[in-house]
């Protein structure tokens, strides 16, 4: 009979070996999953994983990795802080979009002035905006003891709508001839998000991105902070005891998280995205949900896992179009993804025994 | 102001029938986390028991049939995240998402061959008699059957968790699983078929939105209310009763402000249909002053390690 | 070398392989803002995309991606697809202007088509489909029907498109009934089917009797058959399911016509950056058949009506008409010009109610 046996330290080697061991059992089953579908699964498989990073158009689809990986990056940093304490923000997609509203609208304030210093102002009000959506549930948490992964979850949709409201009406392009959606800061120099160099994919989200990861690597290995979110996760109790301030904690953690979700809507409304639209997010906010637990809320781990989830974003694109699968074949796969390196997760805290039953 | 179109008996009806698919998806979760365990999928089994009992229903021509089926691929679904969370003992937020995202592609795959295709047509149970009380008749006695079940089950669930040992014992595994243990409960038994029913009660919740509110399969058609049900048993204080509450709230909010909006009434549309959810957000804050806590094992790996 | 120049030398010798290839076959992408299973808008663009590959058989190939979102997402997808040698790419929802204009910028030898917008390039070009004139057949139809006097419109957003088809219908309804009224929910979404139905049902508990729909799901038809005595009219396809009630009617988004001759055109060389926006006569907009609920009397006059819109003899914006304000609009038999209805941002005369911004 198979017995789980709790390891008295997270084993290193499995640390290392989970990911790759899901990552091969994925492409077995996806590509199971794409013969059932009939297409080809050799063909399938490398078009996700292989195209994307050394195939042909791999000088355009590798900046294109750092564009995509970058905002998850940013945003699962900060939700990492808050889930090692057991503060749940499950609303960075909200969060994310206030930031964008706000750094846009600082921005499209200034419209047509040019200045060095709107960018800069810009990423403060994203960052700002960010920061007041998430101190929502912060606040009504620690005034009222409201949950607050349904509070920042309602202020999803909230945002959502005011980001509709936003791009139909205070935002609208004068020039649009009534259609929604803002001015595109793309090509306005002062509020442009551009590529650091050209071609590389680097804007300042990615830039953001890296110092988040070294910021957050530090703090959680060198600081006392960071040593008290992770003593309230492991032991609330004696976290109490060592002089740990929750309230403090829920502060702080929820409050980053804000302000590094609102920087990634910021980026991404000034760069790659260009404009306030209806349809402006995405779901970084959800899927940076994953990819902090892919990386097992590690900062280095998340850097990875978010370039994980990039590209099988990049590559499940080019399986759509290049052979023709649904959309829906590449959510699946995704979802697969995500169940194997779930499961595989076991080996790194147990050990699997066999052990005969007791004879009585 | 002028309300005077808009009829109070006509709404409360209305109310009831858009109340129902979020009110049987958060009893589901509700039990499921009564019994310690938090399962983020629910709009991922809602939209997989969408399709599979439309599929169903389309194929039998059984309604009935069809709401067997959500049910059971609900459930299956969610023997995915019990295996995980149960035996490999993942992170359950983590599962919850993934399951949401697996169920939502799947869902996708399956449906391909129902789109544009209408389902049977399924009953309203006209009570003769009752249904033509004044005001209260058609209110309460003129919907479909399914309605009357997320009614019945309301109760079932209040009952069974309070006055049953079955009850009992699911509550004490939710609030401390080691301790259950020790009193020779099968914890992780327990938590598995909490799970199930979960996810068939989703699978149930996402069938009433594919076969009678809507009644069609599009992909994505559950927009959201898997989260809104969620929301709601937190909303409710995990108490059978007030999710029902919860649920007419939130549908009566919903269908309030589009009468609203055809009656007339200035009031900026855009913030007026962020009501539901702030409204949600202040209720949930009005009910935090009453200090009954979250199941305490909610979310907690177990693991019988003695 | 920075990514402008290895877009174009990519695109350049792309553009080298396949003159070379002519005589082999016309790439063709679309890019779909939903999945193709919406039953709606994206499905109707995949029927055009169906037509064109049985059109032309082996001399085409078509490719597409669907769900895409707007803004970056978008920007790669068609970049993606004309790096892959498409030769053709419809980009088919108005959020994907700015990343087309940006993509046609860097790939001057493809040829792209962008759905219901306004900026061009000599390598973009635009169409969209004059609906309103569908609307103005509907509106005339619900005038007609309507015994509550009372109408029912499920809006989407507040933008031209909208509102254009608000006008056109609400005009003709009066034309043919003075005391017809408009109730309006705007249900900010193009596709949430259970809104549509929750806002169907509000509007139908209000007293309308027939409800015009610019959201592209079958709900409101579903719920107006529950209703019993409600007409409906089918929006994007035809819900032809739901015919001969609730749904008398229909507006049909058909763009294999256009899809066809535009491919054509690459084929022959003949391709020109051109702003395209046709209605019934060119056969974009489609009136699906009318159902035998609807009397003799009133289906003839719609035909009539449609055919008059057809050749042309009859602008639905035709004058006397005056803004929802009191002031002129248009003098007596004055037309409007594509300018102000492109742009259109007001309600005609008689509609009550603000158009939310």
């Amino acid at each position: 009979m198979l017995r789980l046996e709790k390891r008295p330290q997270p084993s290193k080697l499995w640390t290392y070996l989970t990911p790759l061991l899901a990552v091969v059992i994925t492409m077995i089953a996806g590509g199971a999953l794409f013969a059932a579908l009939g297409k080809d699964p050799i063909a399938a498989i490398t078009t996700i994983f292989w195209e994307p990073l050394f195939g042909e158009f791999a000088f355009y689809y590798r900046p294109q990795l750092l564009i995509k990986g970058a905002p998850l990056v940013l945003i699962a940093i900060g939700l990492s802080l808050g889930f090692r304490a057991g503060i749940w923000n499950i609303g960075a997609e909200g969060q994310y979009i206030i930031g964008a509203l706000t750094g846009a609208g600082v921005g499209l304030a200034f419209y047509p002035m040019e200045s060095w210093v709107i960018f800069p102002l810009m990423v403060l009000a994203g960052a700002l905006g960010g920061w007041i959506w998430a101190m929502i549930p912060a606040i009504l948490k620690l005034r009222f003891g409201t949950n607050e992964i349904l509070v920042s979850l309602m202020l999803v949709y909230v945002a959502e709508k005011l980001l509709a409201a936003m791009a139909l009406g205070l935002m609208k392009n004068p020039e649009g001839m009534g259609f929604p959606g803002s001015r595109n800061l793309r090509q306005y120099e002062s509020a442009h998000n551009a590529e650091l160099i050209t071609g590389s994919g680097m804007h300042w989200g990615v830039v953001a991105a890296m110092i988040a990861v070294i910021f957050a690597y530090i703090l959680l290995n060198r600081h006392i902070l960071g040593y008290h979110i992770r003593l309230t996760g492991q032991a609330p109790r004696a976290a109490r005891f060592a002089g740990v301030n929750p309230a403090r904690l829920v502060l702080f953690c929820l409050g980053t998280s804000g302000a590094l979700a609102g920087l990634a809507g910021m980026f991404e409304v000034a760069g790659p995205a260009g404009q306030v639209s209806i349809d402006f997010n995405v779901g970084y906010g959800f899927t940076a949900i994953i990819v902090a637990f892919l990386g097992r809320l590690h900062p280095v781990g998340i850097l990875l896992a978010g370039l994980l989830m990039a590209l099988t974003y990049i590559g499940g694109e080019l399986a759509q179009s290049n052979l023709g699968l649904p959309a829906a074949a590449i959510q699946l796969f995704q979802g697969m993804l995500l169940f194997f390196l779930l499961a595989v997760d076991v080996l790194t805290n147990y050990r699997i025994r066999l052990s005969r039953p007791e004879v009585v | 102001m002028e309300f005077g179109s808009i009829n109070p008996v006509l709404l409360l009806a209305s109310l009831m029938v858009a109340a129902t698919p979020i009110l049987l998806a958060a009893l589901g979760e509700l039990v499921v986390e009564r019994a310690g365990v938090l399962n983020l999928g629910v709009e991922g089994m809602m939209i997989i028991g969408a399709i599979c009992g439309f599929a169903v229903a389309v194929n039998t021509g059984s309604p009935v049939l069809g709401f067997v089926a959500a049910a059971g691929g609900g459930a299956l679904l969610s023997l995915l995240f019990a295996l995980l969370t149960q035996f490999a003992l993942a992170n359950q937020v983590a599962s919850g998402l993934a399951l949401t995202l697996f169920g939502l592609g799947l869902s996708a795959l399956l449906g391909q061959g129902y789109v544009g295709i209408k389902p049977p047509p399924i009953g309203k149970l006209d009570i003769p008699l009752l249904s033509d009380i004044p005001y209260l008749g058609p209110v309460l006695f003129a919907h479909d059957v399914m309605v009357y079940v997320g009614l019945g089950l309301v109760v079932a669930v209040w009952a069974v968790l309070k006055y049953t040992r079955l009850g009992l014992v699911l509550r004490a595994v939710g609030e401390n699983h080691d301790a259950a243990h020790a009193l020779g409960y099968k914890v992780v038994r327990i938590r598995v078929l909490a799970i199930l029913f979960g996810g068939a009660c989703a699978g149930l919740g996402g069938a009433y939105i594919s076969l009678i509110r809507v009644p069609q399969w599009t992909e994505g058609m559950t927009a959201g209310a898997g989260w809104i049900a969620l929301a709601l048993v937190v909303f409710a204080s995990w108490k059978a009763g007030r999710v029902l509450l919860g649920a007419w709230i939130f549908g009566g909010v919903t269908v309030l402000q589009l009468n609203l909006q055809a009656a007339g009434i200035a009031i900026p549309v855009e913030y007026l249909s962020m009501s539901p959810y702030l409204i949600t957000i202040l209720v949930l804050v009005i009910m935090s002053a009453d200090r009954s806590r979250a199941p305490a094992s909610l979310g907690r790996i177990f693991h019988a390690s003695q | 070398m920075n990514l402008t120049k290895l877009l174009a030398t990519a695109a350049l010798a792309l553009g080298l392989a396949t003159t070379a290839m002519a005589q082999d076959k016309t790439k063709v992408g679309f890019i779909y803002v939903g999945p193709i299973g919406d039953g709606g808008w994206t499905y109707e663009h995949d029927k055009g995309r169906l037509a064109v590959e049985e059109h032309f058989g082996d001399k085409v190939e078509t490719v597409y991606q669907e769900s895409v979102p707007e803004g970056a997402d978008a920007e790669r997808a068609i970049t993606q697809m004309a790096l892959q040698g498409a030769d053709l790419i419809f980009t088919t929802s108005f959020g994907y202007m700015e990343p087309t204009l940006a993509v046609a910028g860097k790939f001057p030898n493809v040829k792209f088509e962008h759905a219901t917008g306004f900026k061009t390039a000599p390598n973009l070009a635009t169409y969209s489909a004059r609906f309103y004139e569908g609307r103005a057949v509907q509106g005339h139809i619900a005038g007609k029907m309507t015994k509550s006097n009372i109408v029912g419109y499920i809006a989407s957003f507040p933008i031209p498109e909208v509102i254009r088809g608000i006008n056109s219908a609400y005009i003709h309804a009066k034309k043919v009934n003075p005391d017809v009224e408009f109730k309006i929910i705007w249900a900010y979404t193009w596709f949430d089917p259970a809104k549509e139905a929750d806002a169907a049902t509000a509007l139908i508990e209000q007293g309308a009797d027939v409800i015009l729909q610019h959201t592209d799901s079958t709900a409101p038809q579903a719920a107006a058959e529950k209703a019993g005595t409600v007409i409906t009219f089918g929006q994007a396809s035809d819900m032809g399911e739901y015919a001969p009630m609730p749904r008398v009617s229909s507006i049909i988004d058909n763009w294999a016509p256009y899809y066809i001759a535009r491919t054509q055109a690459v084929m022959d060389g003949t391709w020109e950056s051109v702003q395209t926006w046709d209605g019934i006569g060119a056969g974009m907009v489609g009136i699906g058949e009318i159902s035998n609920a609807v009397p003799e009397d009133v289906k003839a006059e719609a035909l009539a009506l449609k055919a008059a819109l057809a050749d042309g003899s009859y602008h639905p914006f035709t004058g006397p008409l005056k803004k929802q304000d009191g002031s002129d609009w248009l003098a007596t038999g004055e037309t409007a010009d594509d300018g102000t209805l492109l742009g259109m941002n007001f309600y005609v005369q008689g509609i009550t109610g603000d158009i939310p911004n």
